[in-house]
């Protein structure tokens, strides 16, 4: 039970960072309607340049844990949010209204750079960190088993949250939400009737790069180690993550991060370690073989 | 003017981009990460950046042109040059050995494999118009049946073709069945899963597949029974031929052998579009609704696709293993499926000389950036470059990942974009792409 709950905890935590990735990758998705490979390496340089900041920050004298925290996370968001609008600019919006499987291959190719970028110019070698915010709370012992919450998951939980709090009425009550809705309902209305589709999708990668550095921040803080190579994996666990919550959907992405997150923790926690990637991705089969829409996607209307 | 504003817009854009990870490197020292600071580099790459922006601005002036709409005439001129270049192709494959450069064969053999599992994707994605992001899946299923099948029961490599060819198939089956009402990028990322559920299994499943570590000792092809062994005894190619053995001898051998394998991948697909399964499809393709209520069966048409062309996946992941000796998980990532996959859009989709030229450029233009940038390392000595020098290699990838985001924003549509239709009803003309349909999945 004390066990569970623990791996309830953890699985939680993780499954927020996923699902701040998949939100980048179904809000692309639901809009222009492609796979942007490329969005698990914007989430790894956002990592990047929270480490980075991290160091300049404690080589400019700043001692104080939440300053520096806050300047961190906002540094990287404006950062990565710019790769994000790069991105989209240079391999995607000259492909914009050509066959399908152009800006895919466009998009492996942005990731192939900028993995191989963050290589050249960081190094090979894992890069580890100590430990920011140590500590927690103990919540229950039994058995002898104590559960801990520590100070770290809860910054997480809490950073999310209020990140998609933010997102959320970013969406549903601006104008630029608005903008967004009426893309994602039908792009070539919405530009018929006067919305900038351009700016507007632009806009999109910005905030779905901005939310995934915020996730790459928190990987940085919880893990305390990455590599350029952790935006591939964690990538396409969060675009299963948006496919299982059903793609387009943003509180689909979400629910499916926290799913994800739990299934690998508790498949660690209980079966094996080494095939907890296997079961993530048995269980996206499984799912899409009952619901080929995923969970909260809508079924596509065909029109012939 | 304008293209001034706009290069120093880029530039600056370039400046936050590449500031801090450029410009200020966590590097690992004694006592955990510090910071370096490398301002000429970072002054280097937004230079030119700056430099870049401006000429193309000035070249092409600031709004880039519509994506230019095939020309009939030129499609036409195309199909038309590829009826020539097609069997010039062959014959330089065919002489290519005589060259005797050991090279130039280790290289043909490369692009051969690449065509081959260009060719075998080309099924599923080009003809069938389903996406597959796992093909690599099948490769190493072909791999490691011949290397497991070959060194537990010391079976021959011509004997375990077939083998590994029909197991792979049986797993493009299965593969097939669960996703069968799955569309587009749905497909995409369960093939994708697919492809790393394999790899997972494969490195982590020690008693059978030895793990990371791989399988070494994989045996040779022999011709007829005769092994090209360098001891030149009865049973052997030298022996029995009389002549000297040499390395040169398996090596060419080994070209042949997958020059046949391409060849026989190419002539299958080619005859397959004529049969009613190929046309179905392309017409799949086209519009699954149709075809549906036309009374194709999408299940079977589907899976038949995806059986034949892991089918030929697993020919070319046999002939890897007995080529390489050694085979380990880290040769199916990825990365593989995505260059085959690469190949088969830039090839055009479908066209078959299409993804032999696409091949030839991707793969043959990777190894000559391969040996390039490190006779460029080479020639750096002066002690201005000492940083760069040794790192050139690394940015060979970085170079191919640009290169197929150059290639897919000028030909969206491959190289080799125009068809001729299966099925005309007068006599057959190739159509452009706009008129092919891409698939939904």
């Amino acid at each position: 039970m004390a066990y569970a709950l623990q791996q309830l905890i953890n699985g939680v935590t993780l499954g927020m960072i996923y699902g701040l990735i998949a939100v980048g990758y179904t809000m692309v998705y639901g809009i222009v309607g492609m796979i942007n490979f490329a969005h698990g390496d914007v989430f790894m340089v956002g990592s990047f340049l929270s480490l980075i900041a991290l160091l300049a920050l404690s080589a400019l004298g700043i001692t104080s844990v939440p300053l520096a925290l806050a300047l961190t996370l906002v540094f990287a968001a404006a950062i990565a949010a710019l790769y994000g609008w790069t991105v989209e600019r240079v391999a995607y919006r000259p492909l914009r209204g050509s066959f399908r499987l152009a800006p895919l291959i466009s998009a492996i190719g942005m990731s192939i750079v900028l993995q191989n970028f963050v290589q050249v110019s960081q190094g090979a070698r894992v890069k580890p960190i100590e430990a920011i915010i140590p500590g927690g709370i103990h919540l229950m012992d039994q058995g002898g088993f104590a559960v801990q919450l520590s100070w770290m998951q809860m910054a997480i939980m809490a950073i999310t949250l209020f990140i998609l709090a933010i997102f959320t009425w970013l969406v549903t009550k601006t104008p630029l939400g608005r903008t967004m809705r009426a893309c994602e309902q039908d792009l070539k209305m919405a530009s018929l009737l006067g919305i900038d589709t351009d700016r507007t999708i632009g806009l999109t990668f910005v905030i779905g790069a901005a939310l995934a550095a915020v996730a790459g921040f928190m990987f940085l803080l919880y893990y305390g180690v990455i590599d350029f190579y952790i935006g591939f994996i964690a990538g396409i666990k969060a675009f299963t993550a948006a496919v299982l919550g059903g793609i387009g959907s943003l509180p689909g992405a979400v629910l499916g991060g926290l799913l994800i997150g739990l299934i690998e923790v508790f498949w660690s926690a209980y079966f094996s370690v080494e095939y907890k990637d296997v079961a993530a991705f048995s269980i996206l089969i499984v799912v899409l073989v009952f619901m080929p829409t995923g969970i909260l996607g809508r079924a596509e209307v065909e029109k012939v | 003017m304008t293209a001034l504003r706009d290069a120093f817009v880029s530039a600056l854009v370039a400046l936050g981009l590449f500031g801090p990870l450029v410009g200020l490197v966590a590097a690992s020292g004694e006592h955990g990460l510090s910071l370096h600071v490398r301002p000429v580099a970072t002054a280097v790459v937004v230079g030119l950046v700056f430099l870049g922006r401006l000429l193309i601005v000035s070249w092409r002036g600031r709004n880039r042109r519509p994506i230019a709409k095939t020309n009939r005439a030129r499609t036409e001129r195309l199909s038309r040059t590829g009826q020539y270049i097609a069997p010039v192709l062959l014959i330089a494959a065919v002489a290519l050995p005589f060259t005797g450069s050991r090279y130039y064969i280790d290289l043909g053999t490369l692009v051969l494999t690449y065509i081959m599992l260009g060719w075998g994707l080309n099924i599923v994605v080009g003809l069938a118009g389903l996406l597959d992001l796992g093909y690599v899946a099948f490769y190493a299923v072909g791999a490691y049946s011949y290397a497991l099948l070959a060194t537990t029961f010391g079976l021959g490599f011509w004997t375990c073709l077939p083998l590994a060819g029909i197991l792979a198939a049986l797993w493009g089956v299965m593969l097939g069945f669960p996703v069968l009402r799955l569309r587009g990028d749905y497909l995409a990322i369960v093939t994708l899963a697919f492809g790393e559920i394999i790899r997972i299994v494969l490195i982590n499943w020690v008693s059978l597949t030895n793990g990371p570590n791989g399988i070494g000792g994989i045996p040779r092809p022999t011709l007829f029974g005769l092994a090209f062994s360098m001891d030149g005894g009865p049973g052997t190619f030298g022996g029995f031929f009389h002549i000297e053995p040499a390395v040169i001898q398996r090596i060419d051998f080994l070209y042949y052998v997958i020059l046949g394998l391409a060849l026989l991948t190419n002539w299958v697909s080619l005859r397959l579009r004529r049969l009613p399964l190929g046309r179905a499809w392309e017409a799949l393709r086209e519009d699954e609704v149709a075809c549906r209520s036309l009374g194709i069966n999408v299940r079977n048409t589907k899976l038949t696709a995806f059986g034949i062309g892991a089918l030929f996946g697993g020919f070319a992941g046999a002939f890897f293993a007995t080529r390489q000796a050694f085979i380990s998980p880290e040769s199916f990532t990825f990365i593989e499926s995505a260059t085959v996959l690469a190949i088969v859009v830039l090839g055009g989709l479908g066209s078959q000389l299409g993804v032999a030229l696409a091949a030839i450029v991707m793969v043959g233009g990777l190894e000559a950036l391969r040996d390039g940038l490190s006779f460029l390392g080479d020639q750096m000595n002066s002690p201005i470059f000492a940083g760069i020098a040794s790192e050139l290699p690394l940015y060979r990838m970085l170079i191919f990942g640009l290169a197929l985001v150059v290639m897919m924003v000028l030909r969206p549509r491959g190289l080799v974009s125009g068809r001729t239709p299966g099925v005309a009803l007068t006599k057959p003309k190739a159509i452009g792409p706009d008129l092919v349909a891409e698939g939904r999945g």
